[in-house]
């Protein structure tokens, strides 16, 4: 028998063959997977550092007014009235006493329908003038004079054309959320480069190929800013229309607690109007972003 | 017999706020079909010009082209245009870009299918295949030229007009391209215009070189005959007194010539 041989006999008698006791398992925050969810987390933290910081400074800004202040209300009695505001956010109580998510709700809708109007009629709109330098030759000079118009001066021809408050409101949110989506759509097609519409003539596209293939998509950064200025604005719009028009919704309710004399509720509207407007602007970045081809 | 492509007593002026500019006149030039021509001249000497106006991009002030006996009337698919500035749409892929052209010319003939194998049989031409649903921002420049040249060659134009193509690229990628360029105008037998100011890219590609003068008012100078043998390898060139002599007399034209008249 070689020297070489493996067999049965020379594994069993070899010391080192002899199965060790089962390894115990590595701690998982010390395998890879574990130290890169770790890693993960501490900079998830590391980036809420600062705006938590910020926070707690405005908190405790707010909490020296009001005890200077003597009749601010402070940051826990604010809380606690909010608490007790949502508790039942949807009770209704008739047509001037509602729950705070109906006239979060109602506002919202308003918003939607105002802006949708304003997005249906912009958009086509800029294509037009940005395509056509006649048209914008024309548009110019009324866009120039109506834009600076402050939202809440077109409310008295709302309410006299239309004599009543809601479609009076519609009417605001429209007329002042429309520029930005106008110009900034007609900016976006002066932009698209000569290379693109090269392309275009040597192909000799159809001008429906040259819209769906080129323009629209060159343009559609350009137009989701003017979406993203434009909400912004009627969001803004649609809480001062309605404190001059009064029944449901944000602006409304906000008059109402004036007239009460109950500044939590107001602050806690400022909160709200502030936070739901934030929620709408990064749900429109998050869509500018999917149609984002850089 | 009348030429493939037919250029008679062309002139081009445009209209400017220090009023009339006179970039080409007369001229005249007749190429055959599947001949490849070199433009190259001086910056401002209208070869551009010329080129879009074989393109349709610019219709002529006085003279006419033609191209297959037809009068040249506006931009069209049979004639390819591959610009220096690559212009892919970078919304579409690679497939997209292509198959756009490709949709255009052979849509209402041919199935969907069809279209497909085009389009990819035009990236096959271009050995880039594995790029198809990449988009242009994630390729290089090299890439992009190549589809910009599939493209072009996808509609099977009569004519491919090349504006400096290679121009924005470094010299290493150019070469490479160069070569690509040889290999796929003698597998499709393509008519080739290309606009360069390279002498050696002139001299290696093309069968005759179209020596322009200075502009304003620019015209054809000389017209060089490359009698190289093909295909033609660039080493070996090299070392071809020849290709030497042919490169010497394109730079006396362009440096000696029109020397005095340089702005």
């Amino acid at each position: 028998m070689s020297a070489a041989t493996i067999n049965e006999d020379t594994i069993m008698k070899h010391p080192d063959t002899t199965p060790a006791t089962p390894a115990r398992p590595t701690p998982f925050f010390q395998t890879a997977r574990g130290q890169a969810l770790l890693e993960s987390l501490g900079a998830f933290f590391k980036s809420l550092l600062a705006p938590m910081l910020g926070l707690a400074l405005f908190v405790l800004l707010w909490q020296i007014v009001s005890m200077k202040s003597g009749s601010l209300p402070g940051p826990a009695q604010t809380w606690e009235s909010a608490v007790a505001l949502f508790a039942d956010p949807f009770y209704d109580n008739g047509p001037n006493d509602k729950g705070i998510g109906w006239n979060i709700l109602a506002s919202l809708y308003r918003v939607g329908l105002g802006f949708g109007l304003a997005a249906l009629v912009g958009i086509p709109l800029g294509f037009m003038i940005g395509r056509f330098k006649f048209l914008a030759g024309m548009t110019s000079p009324i866009i120039s004079l109506l834009r600076p118009v402050s939202p809440l001066a077109w409310l008295p021809i709302g309410l006299y054309v239309f004599k009543e408050t809601e479609p009076a409101s519609l009417w605001v949110i429209f007329i002042s959320s429309i520029w930005p989506i106008i110009l900034n759509t007609a900016a976006g097609v002066g932009r698209v480069p000569q290379d693109y519409l090269n392309v275009a003539r040597v192909l000799n596209l159809s001008e429906w190929k040259i819209f769906t293939r080129i323009l629209f998509p060159a343009v559609l950064p350009h137009l989701m800013t003017g979406i993203r200025l434009s909400m912004g604005v009627a969001w803004l719009v649609i809480v001062a229309a309605e404190m001059l028009t009064g029944g449901t919704g944000l602006g409304f309710w906000v008059w109402d607690e004036w007239n009460n004399l109950n500044v939590e509720h107001i602050l806690i509207a400022i909160f709200i109007v502030g936070i739901v407007g934030l929620v709408l602007e990064q749900a429109l970045v998050l869509l500018a972003k999917r149609f984002n081809y850089e | 017999m009348n030429s493939y492509l037919q250029i008679e007593n062309a002139k081009m002026v445009f209209d400017t706020k220090k009023g009339k500019f006179v970039a080409l006149t007369d001229v005249n030039l007749n190429v055959d079909q599947g001949e490849f021509i070199a433009l190259i001249g001086h910056s401002g000497c209208g070869k551009s010009t010329l080129l879009n106006l074989v393109a349709g991009l610019n219709d002529p002030s006085a003279g006419v082209l033609l191209l297959g006996n037809r009068e040249i009337k506006g931009p069209g698919p049979d004639r390819g245009v591959v610009f220096q500035n690559h212009s892919l749409l970078p919304w579409l892929t690679c497939f997209g870009n292509i198959h756009l052209a490709v949709e255009r010319v052979f849509g209402d003939r041919e199935s969907a299918k069809q279209l497909k194998e085009r389009t990819l049989r035009a990236l096959e031409l271009v050995h880039l295949s594995h790029a198809a649903d990449k988009r242009p921002g994630e390729i290089s420049g090299g890439m992009k030229q190549r589809v910009g040249i599939a493209r072009a060659l996808a509609m099977e134009p009569k004519v491919l007009l090349m504006d400096e193509p290679f121009g924005a690229l470094d010299a290493l990628t150019r070469a490479g391209l160069q070569d690509e360029l040889m290999r796929i105008v003698q597998e499709t037998r393509a008519t080739t215009l290309m606009v360069t100011h390279d002498v050696d890219e002139a001299v290696l590609l093309s069968d005759r070189i179209v020596m322009m003068t200075n502009g304003p008012a620019a015209t054809i100078g000389e017209i060089l005959e490359v009698d190289l043998p093909r295909p033609r390898d660039r080493l070996k060139l090299a070392e071809n007194p020849h290709y030497h002599a042919l490169r010497g007399q394109v730079l006396e034209f362009l440096y000696k010539k029109q020397h005095k008249h340089a702005a």
